[in-house]
């Protein structure tokens, strides 16, 4: 039974998951045509770096690692405010939310 | 348990992700994207980042997807639309991707010297992280705390851009042409 | 203890919590319809069972019996979905929650506490923050203007009130050295209530504000805007009707009987009693596991009583009230109340 719970995986899956993630991310970046959904793939995107520095902090027993994340996470709130503070301002000059119909510089 | 929690929520991860490129809807695809970012917390804790997956989840889940769903909501967005340029990026963005995935996953499974994580590694726990983040690392967290102050003040400015009408008689949902000359 | 054993006895515990819960429901329900009675000069329930005792489960099953309608015009799938989250993440949370003495039971288990999380405090409100998407996604999957507006600014709320109620328990952690419950109580116990964290701690300014947001939190009055029914009919559950109208209701009573254990653990000394230590435990080895579960039921109920007793005094606020309260006054008063704590620990 303790052969349960001492299993043990290499850390490369969970790199390897990570690196899926982050592909995902750049896929939903690239192909999504609304302007939410494409600021969601960011997020995910970030999210996939920060499985990463966990799966280092883990591997180096670095706490750094996870303070980094921790960072990041920090960023990431303030992106989502102002970013989503910028998306609401442009629905309300444009009244759609295509990126492909928000191509003008002036309103 | 470790290799089956660690299968259970990777799948959960990559099912989470790729629905949230299939889904049309932002409404789904940002249920999909709290799917992934909750099974993200459980991976945090089976690598032994406790605090780290608490944050996780109340910072991600439970704040700034809030704020998605909430602007969602308030803009009620439609679906998705196909565009000339969807098709475009589509060419152009599935090679792309499987470039990138190429890349890293060669440079992962050449490295050298990586471990192996099990259950019985240890914990990280608060108190170890709080001791290193406010000794070491204590300018770089006041600084954090000075862009927050800025992205809250960007934030409040651009949303309250045009709601105390400022031009007249600006229509506040588009409408170019009457505000083009101005 | 063999892992076969550990599985079996986390699965009663989980069983009987549950089954506990959903009763502790069911009688706040009952409690509530007493009380506000009593409150407007009349009886409330009388007839069911002697002292109304049985209306709870006879309301039940008339929510069960019902005609379970969807409307055509609803998302379905989010429609569905939304009920499930509100109740299960408002069950789920107790998990973590320690209700009496540790180290009773069998050896190397917590036979009043499902799980005894290093990160209890943070779990709890993490599962309370993803709980929100339930009534979220109920307006938003309703379809319906009063749905929608009543979603809206459930969201709005609880985020806004999820700041402050966040902060005022920093004061108390920061008490404690630890975010595990079990040691945040036990540190409170020494001296009886001159060492609970709301007397003895100075923090009756962080209890004051928990107590605010968790009225905002828990969607209650005088801050239930986002069911208020003279201008919204029902809010995010208009639309909702039989079972899923009764999860919605349910999820409700569930979250503030968890803010009631949750401020008891952090405010009112858990489940110790009034002595602390002061008095030797009892030599009974029974007195001893179940007093403190007493002492802690007591307590969750003076809370209830004290939520129960503001619904039925004090009118709603106005949306804007509302949140020039949280972020003009409640903010503010909790990041004084942290440096204030943090002083008083520097310089004891």
């Amino acid at each position: 039974m303790s052969s349960f719970f001492s299993q043990e995986i290499p850390i490369s899956w969970y790199l390897l998951l990570s690196a899926v993630l982050f592909s995902l991310g750049v896929a939903g970046f690239l192909i999504k045509r609304n302007l939410i959904t494409v600021f969601m793939s960011i997020e995910l995107m970030l999210n996939a770096v920060n499985l990463s520095f966990v799966t280092f902090a883990h591997q180096w027993h670095a706490v750094k690692g996870q303070i980094f994340v921790l960072f990041v996470m920090v960023v990431a709130a303030a992106e989502a405010a102002v970013g989503l503070a910028i998306i609401i301002a442009v629905f309300r000059a444009r009244a759609t939310l295509a990126v492909d119909r928000i191509d003008l510089m002036k309103l | 348990m470790h290799l089956i929690l660690f299968f259970v929520f990777a799948g959960f991860c990559v099912a989470g992700a790729i629905n949230l490129l299939l889904q049309s809807h932002p409404i789904s695809s940002a249920l999909s994207l709290i799917v992934v970012m909750t099974s993200l917390a459980v991976l945090y804790l089976l690598l032994g980042a406790e605090f780290l997956a608490a944050a996780q989840v109340i910072v991600y889940a439970g704040a700034i997807m809030v704020l998605f769903t909430f602007v969602v909501m308030l803009l009620n967005a439609g679906r998705e639309e196909r565009t000339m340029g969807s098709r475009t990026a589509r060419k152009v963005g599935f090679p792309a991707v499987v470039a990138i995935l190429a890349v890293i996953a060669t440079v992962i499974l050449r490295a050298q010297g990586l471990g192996v994580a099990g259950l019985r590694d240890g914990i990280t726990s608060t108190t170890d992280l709080s001791k290193v983040l406010f000794t070491e690392l204590l300018l770089p967290f006041e600084v954090t705390s000075v862009l927050i102050l800025i992205a809250i003040l960007g934030a409040v400015a651009l949303a309250s851009h045009g709601d105390g009408n400022p031009h007249g008689n600006r229509d506040p949902y588009g409408n170019p042409e009457r505000t083009a000359g101005k | 203890m063999t892992i076969f054993e550990f599985f079996l006895w986390s699965l009663l515990k989980v069983a009987v919590v549950t089954v506990v819960m959903l009763l502790g429901v069911a009688y706040t329900v009952l409690l509530e319809r007493k009380l506000v009675g009593r409150i407007q000069n009349r009886w409330g329930p009388s007839r069911v069972g002697p002292f109304g005792l049985l209306q709870t489960l006879v309301d039940g099953a008339k929510l069960f019996l019902k005609e379970d309608l969807i409307p055509t015009a609803v998302y379905r799938p989010l429609y569905l979905l939304a009920p499930i989250i509100a109740l299960g993440c408002a069950l789920i949370s107790i998990g973590v929650v320690p209700f009496g003495e540790p180290n009773v039971g069998p050896a190397g288990m917590h036979l009043f506490e499902i799980s005894d999380v290093n990160i209890g405090l943070l779990v709890i409100l993490g599962i309370t923050s993803i709980g929100v998407y339930g009534i979220a996604l109920a307006g938003w999957s309703s379809n319906n203007k009063y749905s929608l507006l009543g979603a809206l600014r459930s969201s709005a709320q609880l985020i806004s009130y999820e700041l402050a109620l966040g902060l005022s328990l920093v004061g108390v952690v920061l008490r404690a050295g630890s975010l595990n419950l079990r040691v945040i109580v036990e540190q409170q116990a020494t001296q009886g209530i001159l060492t609970w964290n709301i007397f003895g701690g100075m923090q009756f300014v962080a209890f004051f504000i928990y107590l605010m947001a968790a009225y905002a939190e828990t969607n209650r009055s005088p801050f239930d805007l986002p069911e208020a029914e003279s201008e919204l009919t029902g809010g995010y559950h208009t639309e909702y009707s039989s079972m899923k109208f009764a999860m919605f209701f349910m999820a409700e009573y569930a979250n503030m009987i968890t803010v009631g254990c949750v401020a008891t653990l952090l405010f009112l000394g858990g489940w110790t009693s009034f002595f602390g230590d002061l008095i030797p435990p009892p030599q009974n080895i029974f007195i001893h596991a179940f007093l403190p579960l007493f002492w802690f039921v007591l307590k969750v109920f003076c809370f209830l009583f004290l939520f129960i007793w503001v619904r039925g005094t004090l009118p709603r606020f106005r949306y804007d009230q509302l949140m020039n309260f949280g972020w003009r006054y409640l903010m503010p008063l909790a990041i004084l109340n942290i440096v204030g704590t943090s002083l008083w620990l520097a310089y004891r």
